[in-house]
């Protein structure tokens, strides 16, 4: 008889070790992905555990981060102006955000592309025409495109907001080749990408300190809202299935416990 | 017995096209090889060629540049591989696929001018790596050489790769 | 299933329609013989859960799936685009996805624990070792299925994944290379590998679909095993499976899937790689590729065959090492397969064969870890013995041999010499002696 109890421990230890074996073996593969040191601050942000938001006046100072500062190198293709609605904008100034640039179009009926300016409907303007044109602007690197970039990293926003805060003075026997920079949180050290941002260079209207670490949250929140623009939604809906499936659960074992009372 | 055969025959010539249809068609043939004519590179020039998608870096190396990769103490690579591994018959051209082994971006060194890193190969912008004049790594974080891809030459000047 | 030749003894149904209906083909006498009064042994814990899970996880991979293909173009200049419009333009696109795409990982947690469970209680055993065998060719299906499924959404791991993977076959001798151009249809994973992956990524759930068949049909056929793995011998020993087991599967799966559901909506990508949110490059490598968390154990036999094989201080090779562990990652699977033939001790359930049970959870375990060494980096350090640097590869070898010596000389060896523990006269008294043992601990895993 003592062994049966011994065979259910044995059990719980196994589903145990299994859950703490799988537990380990999904950031295994982060581990290895770094070389050298590389370090990401874990910032505090709203829209992170189940119940997570995004801060839509954080939301609209990153757009503003994103477009006087990395619109000038990175692309953000996935995302339409009219998706700007989600970050507290009215049609009408979307249509002025929009407006701004002027996008190429056609061809016409006389068969010629011709310049318009942007509607709602188009997509980011991307700075360069293609992938090779923004190499060469790039001394070969090509900056990559932001709408997907929290969710193509590791540590996604915390890793966005550590390469922005990231630059330092290289250590002591360090060399970095012309051309590119000490980041403290890129993998390797060496990054191609100048310091974006500095204190001041965006002027906040609402009071926000306008320095560099803000800068940085602001437009990691941004772009994570352009990678997962359902966060919000899915996690809302989550919970509410979440709650029906513990009662629905609930009321199985009941019913189950029921009907087996009068077997054995 | 002939019509079992017959059967046989009409079954396997059903089937053929069938599942030969999944090799590669016509146009994606087309380009798996490429010839190209070297003898315009003069020594110590490269040129690029595209192949199956991939650059491809032909180097006209020099006879210090030669030299220089045969001396290397093979012992102390990270991917050891004399340079003889690295060239097919002439020692003067080198062939390698330009892409970095570390995160696959393509190296400068191909024009003049162009930075070619501390063993006068190539050097990759993104990460630093640093390649030897027979494309062996050296410095940096790739772990592996540059791949040499399959090639031949089908005249003394004109290299067939693939 | 065979309703066919009983259809003359059915027992009239009340409701007319369903009367007429099973006068005409016997579909209702079916179910309700398969499903409703089918015999079942009273003892089943929760293990036994997880084939109606599996079963509801290829359901929901199917009506998925379906809609997904409604909106994804196969095609490598949009393939990625396309899926990135499911998930942020079409309606419930983003929810329809991610439980596509981790509905892929609870299958095969789901499938994991079935196979355990089958290996712990001997459900391979004669007489159902042709319904091991189909579920055997499930499993490989549903690898094959998930392999090309990653590759669709054209994400780096997506083509990176495939170049890997497609280029094991190059290690055939002779013929590697045309069989690897033939599955890709050209000279590299590109559009064409990508347009048939898809074809064949829809069609090969259908053909899980009748291989479960199959594998139902072989079940009810000689009936279920249980935990004691003793056949059930008088009516005392079963219950009808309705609603014992309906309810109890219920009651299992509503859990299941909360637990699924978390993932879904609070980490939909916890289980998978972000380099697969960038496009494919065939010009950028990714630092390290690695396969999905489901096929780890297998990769990582794959690389601990790193030496060629052949005779000692010699050079005669028989296989170079890219082939060997070709063959050992087909063998690990293949070694399942056999399995009946060799554990033939006439015991099934580890519960009576106490070494029997502590080297198959040594297996599980090494497995598990096996899966943990897949993850990491090849020849990465782990430690200084001496002057010998103990690196991944060193334990992924080990633990290789113990996967292999597990089937083919554990089992053999104890099947031949294991004495197993006194075994109770038929289930019923294994059900009552278990209660007397623990009313507590039994409620947990055994009702």
């Amino acid at each position: 008889m003592k062994k049966n109890m011994e065979k259910n421990s044995m059990f719980k230890k196994l589903v145990l070790t299994s859950a703490a074996l799988m537990a380990l073996s999904v950031p295994s593969a982060n581990a290895s992905e770094s070389k050298g040191v590389h370090e990401i601050v874990d910032v505090p942000f709203s829209f992170e555990g189940p119940l997570g938001t995004y801060d839509k006046a954080s939301l609209q100072r990153g757009l503003m981060v994103y477009r006087q500062v990395c619109s000038a190198c990175h692309s953000l293709k996935r995302v339409a102006y009219r998706n700007l609605e989600a970050l507290g904008y009215t049609p009408d100034q979307i249509k002025t955000i929009a407006g701004d640039v002027t996008v190429m179009d056609g061809p016409n009926d006389e068969g010629e592309m011709f310049e318009r300016p942007g509607r709602p409907s188009d997509r980011f303007k991307s700075p360069f025409a293609n992938d090779k044109a923004a190499a060469a602007g790039n001394g070969g690197a090509v900056p990559p495109d932001l709408s997907l970039i929290t969710k193509a990293r590791h540590n996604g926003a915390d890793y966005v907001y550590s390469i922005l805060t990231g630059y330092a003075e290289a250590p002591h026997g360090v060399v970095i080749a012309e051309g590119k920079h000490y980041n403290k949180a890129m993998d390797g050290n060496v990054i191609a990408m100048a310091p974006p941002l500095s204190d001041g260079a965006v002027s906040y209207e609402d009071g926000t300190p306008q320095i560099v670490s803000q800068y940085a949250k602001d437009v990691a929140t941004f772009l994570t809202w352009a990678a997962e623009p359902e966060l919000e939604h899915r996690k809302q809906m989550g919970v509410k299935v979440i709650l029906f499936l513990c009662v629905f659960a609930g009321i199985m074992y009941a019913v189950k416990r029921q009907i087996w009372k009068k077997v054995h | 017995m002939t019509a079992g055969a017959m059967g046989a025959v009409a079954a396997g010539s059903v089937v053929w096209p069938f599942i030969n249809q999944m090799n590669p068609a016509a146009d994606t043939k087309a380009l798996s090889t490429t010839e190209v004519d070297v003898a315009s590179v003069a020594e110590g020039q490269a040129i690029t060629v595209m192949w199956r998608g991939k650059p491809v870096f032909i180097r006209h190396r020099t006879p210090k540049e030669i030299a220089e990769s045969k001396e290397v103490d093979v012992s102390l690579l990270r991917d050891k591989q004399t340079d003889e591994q690295r060239f097919k018959t002439k020692p003067e051209w080198l062939v390698v696929i330009g892409v970095c082994t570390h995160l696959g971006c393509v190296p400068l060194g191909q024009k003049t001018g162009e930075m070619r890193g501390d063993y006068n190969g190539w050097f990759c912008p993104c990460h630093g790596s640093a390649y030897d004049t027979s494309g062996r790594i050296r410095k940096g974080p790739a772990p592996k050489n540059l791949e040499v891809p399959m090639y031949s030459f089908i005249s003394d000047t004109v290299i067939r790769i693939g | 299933m065979s309703a066919g030749p009983h259809a003359s003894q059915r027992t009239p149904f009340q409701n007319p329609v369903i009367e007429w209906v099973d006068q005409r083909l016997p579909i209702f006498t079916m179910v309700n013989k398969e499903y409703g009064v089918f015999p079942t042994p009273k003892n089943f814990n929760y293990f036994w859960n997880f084939g109606a899970i599996a079963m509801f996880m290829l359901v929901t991979m199917i009506v998925t799936g379906i809609t997904l293909a409604m909106h994804y173009a196969a095609n490598t200049g949009i393939a990625f685009d396309s899926v990135e419009r499911i998930m942020r333009d079409v309606n419930y696109g983003w929810l329809i996805r991610y439980i596509h795409m981790n509905g892929a990982s609870f299958f095969f947690i789901a499938v994991y624990i079935h196979i355990f469970r089958g290996m712990y209680y001997g459900s391979y055993k004669a007489p159902r070792e042709l319904l091991w065998i189909f579920g055997v060719v499930i499993f490989l299906l549903m690898m094959a299925t998930a392999f090309m499924g990653y590759v669709l959404p054209w994400g780096q791991m997506s083509f990176w994944g495939a170049t890997v993977i497609t280029n094991l076959f190059s290690a055939i001798p002779v013929v590697g290379t045309s069989i690897v151009e033939w599955l890709w249809g050209g000279f590299s994973v590109d559009n064409p590998t990508l347009n048939r992956f898809f074809a064949l990524h829809y069609l090969l759930p259908f053909v899980i679909v009748g291989v479960v068949f199959l594998h139902i049909w072989a079940l009810h056929v000689t009936g279920s095993n249980n935990p004691s793995g003793i056949e059930p011998k008088t009516e005392k020993d079963t219950l009808p499976f309705h609603p014992y087991y309906t309810m109890k599967d219920s009651f299992g799966l509503v859990v299941f899937v909360a637990i699924y559901a978390a993932f879904v909506f609070f980490m939909p990508n916890a289980l998978g790689h972000p380099d697969n949110y960038t496009p494919a490059n065939p010009m950028v490598t990714p630092a390290h590729i690695v396969p999905e968390w489901y096929f780890l154990p297998f990769y990582a036999i794959l690389r601990a065959i790193n030496f060629d094989i052949g005779i000692p201080f010699t050079d005669i090779v028989f296989f170079e090492a890219k082939l060997g562990g070709v063959l050992a990652m087909f063998g690990s699977i293949a070694m399942v397969l056999i399995m009946p033939w060799l554990d033939k001790h006439p015991v099934r359930s580890a519960r009576y064969r106490p070494k029997f049970r502590v080297a198959l959870l040594v297996f599980v375990v090494s497995v598990l870890a096996l899966g943990k060494i897949g993850g990491m980096p090849a020849d990465a350090p782990l430690a200084h013995i001496g002057s010998f640097l103990l690196t991944t590869t060193h334990i992924a070898q080990i633990l290789t041999l113990y996967y292999f010596a597990f089937f083919l000389v554990i089992l053999p060896y104890l099947s031949k010499r294991e004495r197993p523990l006194p075994m109770p006269e038929s289930i019923n008294d294994a059900v009552l002696q278990g209660q007397k043992s623990d009313q507590k601990s039994e409620k947990c895993c055994e009702a």
